[in-house]
């Protein structure tokens, strides 16, 4: 336990007026623009917003995959220049090796930082344990279920003991009932690390349910719009969804994802509104769509 | 092929892999051949058969078990597929066999040609003197120097050309420029250029080869998933480990793919080679033939060569599957 206390101090990510241009003068695209966020030790942040809003952007300049044009993202004011094992990621996509048994796919960070084989296979075997895979370790990822492996792919950015783990829509390709039980999975496995998480995501009630903060971002270029606090107690259960509290926060962030929605999408749309064009726009409304 | 050997290999993944294979690999298989009969009471040594270790191999099999899945494999399925086989083959040779009996001529002539029987008494005669068993084994040892040659080269450098656009830049003009050109085409620079006989024809070889695996190791790298690589970075993975335990064995099923079909493409080169400026081989053997009027050795010499690139191309999907399990339950099935 005092192992993980003292990691819960480290694992502070501050991103200061961070702004990433593409391309160059005809094609310049501003993908984000002056973004500051911080995600404090242990703490589970989220990040949302409509769809090429640049927060997978952001989550890779996290990750050191890509240079910011402007400002700076530090770790435990370090600043970050490349990928590195302090900052575990797991990716949208599957992306364990299927060369790899699920075991070895779990041990390959430890691999690279050159830990020994038995001790390797201890860690890996008591991580997959951890995510209920124990009897797996001897399948290939093709085996498996996109469930299975993204719970993989989970482990295996932990068992290096990274300060952080930065999400990028990990549970976006699963259907909603895995992605409500993986929600839970994440939360007990978050709670058992205390690592910080930085969690980027399209879904309103993932949001609220994993995480303390939830930044909110507008339609490119991106910049934060509104920085939301999760006063909801811990350990979170599944039933907490039905709670008035659980709702209204989801109304309230949808309410302020619906505009930025709008304006990510054609601007006649925004313009004439969706009555317009003869669409009902029920009270979940076009937050539906992202 | 696929759906059969993925449902045996969750019960018993190296011992099935390796009975479903006999029948592709002609030289191995006589071998394994072997090694099945004593397995059957002692199933150590066949498990020492298998090179690569295998932990939860089940310390006894019974007999009547081993029996039972043998027979087991005997499916309707696998029966018509057999069945065909013999059609298709016998087909051949019944052609063979009626067009010489009856010395037919209808624009092709098989006047000349040798019968089935002939080639077999040249088989029966030939077939086992040094002289032509020393020109397989020179044919075998050419073929197998160019084509290691070429996998040295070729599979390194394509791993660089396909990770690094500055090599690719600096190598691909010249590989462009080269490439269309047919190992063939080679043989008479061949010639000048290398010190000996001997020389010029492994490297005609070489470049027979060379070209499909380099570009097969490419194409290999670039179909290689973004995020993998991005991923073994983040778990921090050096650049030279990078190669090592992602961009290579990544690119395995295209480099495979390249070995086979170098593998083809060397022994057509092989034999062109040894055809036109050989002492030796079996391309060589096969044309003194033609020149001496000894017809029945032309098919023999044919044969051994089909034979031969059989029993190459065999080998190389036997180790492909050695070394990339995996590849089972992958989706689509690379195989």
């Amino acid at each position: 336990m005092t192992m993980a206390m003292a990691e819960a101090q480290k694992g502070f990510i501050d991103v200061r007026n961070m702004g990433v241009t593409f391309g160059a003068n005809d094609n310049k695209v501003v993908a984000v623009e002056s973004v500051s966020l911080n995600v404090q030790p242990g703490e589970f942040v989220s990040l949302i917003g409509p769809s090429g809003c640049g927060k997978s952007t952001l989550l890779s300049i996290v990750a050191g995959f890509v240079k910011p044009t402007s400002g700076e993202a530090k770790l435990d004011g370090k600043a970050i220049t490349r990928p590195g094992s302090d900052r575990g990621v797991v990716f949208q996509q599957y992306s364990l090796f299927p060369w790899l048994s699920v075991r070895k796919n779990v041990e390959f960070g430890l691999k690279m930082a050159g830990v020994d084989q038995s001790k390797r296979n201890t860690t890996a075997r008591a991580l997959l344990d951890l995510a209920g895979l124990l009897s797996f370790e001897n399948h290939y990822p093709d085996q498996l279920s996109g469930g299975m492996k993204q719970r993989i792919g989970i482990v295996r950015a932990l068992a290096t003991s990274p300060q952080v783990l930065l999400m990028d829509e990990p549970f976006g390709a699963l259907d909603t009932q895995t992605r409500v039980v993986m929600q839970e999975i994440l939360t007990n496995i978050w709670q058992q690390f205390k690592i910080s998480v930085l969690f980027i995501t399209h879904d309103i009630e993932e949001s609220i349910f994993l995480s303390d903060r939830i930044y909110v971002m507008t339609a490119r270029p991106g910049r934060i719009k509104a920085e939301i606090k999760v006063p909801l107690p811990r350990p979170r259960k599944a039933e907490m969804t039905d709670t008035p509290e659980f709702m209204n926060l989801v109304q309230e962030l949808k309410g302020l994802i619906r505009e930025e929605s709008l304006a990510a999408m054609a601007p006649e749309i925004k313009d004439r509104g969706l009555s317009g064009f003869g669409m009902k726009v029920g009270p979940k409304g076009v937050g539906e769509i992202f | 092929m696929g759906s059969m050997a993925s449902a045996k290999v969750v019960i018993l993944p190296m011992i099935d892999k390796q009975t479903d294979r006999e029948p592709a690999a002609v030289k191995p298989s006589a071998t394994q051949g072997v090694a099945a009969v004593p397995s059957a009471n002692t199933p150590a040594p066949a498990a020492a058969e298998i090179p690569m270790p295998e932990p939860e191999q089940i310390p006894t099999v019974s007999l009547t078990k081993l029996l039972r899945r043998l027979l087991a494999q005997i499916t309707r399925e696998r029966i018509i597929t057999a069945g065909l086989a013999c059609v298709s083959l016998g087909a051949l040779f019944l052609f063979w066999y009626l067009g010489t009996k009856y010395r037919l001529e209808f624009y092709i002539r098989f006047k000349n040609v040798p019968t089935p029987y002939e080639v077999f008494q040249q088989l029966t005669q030939v077939g086992l003197s040094n002289k032509y068993l020393v020109n397989i084994a020179i044919s075998v040892r050419r073929i197998l120097t160019g084509f290691f040659i070429a996998i040295a080269i070729g599979v390194p450098l394509g791993l660089a050309i396909g990770k690094y656009q500055r090599v690719r830049d600096l190598f691909m003009p010249v590989v462009e420029v080269l490439r269309p050109i047919p190992a063939i085409a080679w043989v008479p620079m061949s010639i000048m250029l290398w010190p000996n006989n001997e020389a010029s024809i492994v490297f005609i070889t070489f470049i027979g080869a060379f070209f499909p695996i380099l570009l097969n190791t490419i194409h290999g790298v670039h179909s290689l998933d973004g995020v993998l690589i991005r991923a073994a970075r983040c778990l921090g993975a050096s650049e030279f480990r990078l190669f090592l335990n992602v961009i290579l064995p990544g690119s395995l099923p295209h480099i495979f793919t390249g070995l086979a079909v170098g593998m083809g493409v060397a022994w057509v080169s092989l034999i062109a080679a040894e055809m036109i400026s050989g002492q030796f081989g079996v391309g060589y053997f096969t044309w003194e033939a033609y020149s001496l009027v000894d017809y029945p050795a032309i098919v023999l010499g044919m044969i051994t060569i089909g034979f031969l690139g059989l029993a190459c191309s065999g080998i190389i999907r036997m180790v492909g599957n050695l070394l990339m399990p995996w590849l089972a339950f992958a989706p689509g099935g690379k195989r």
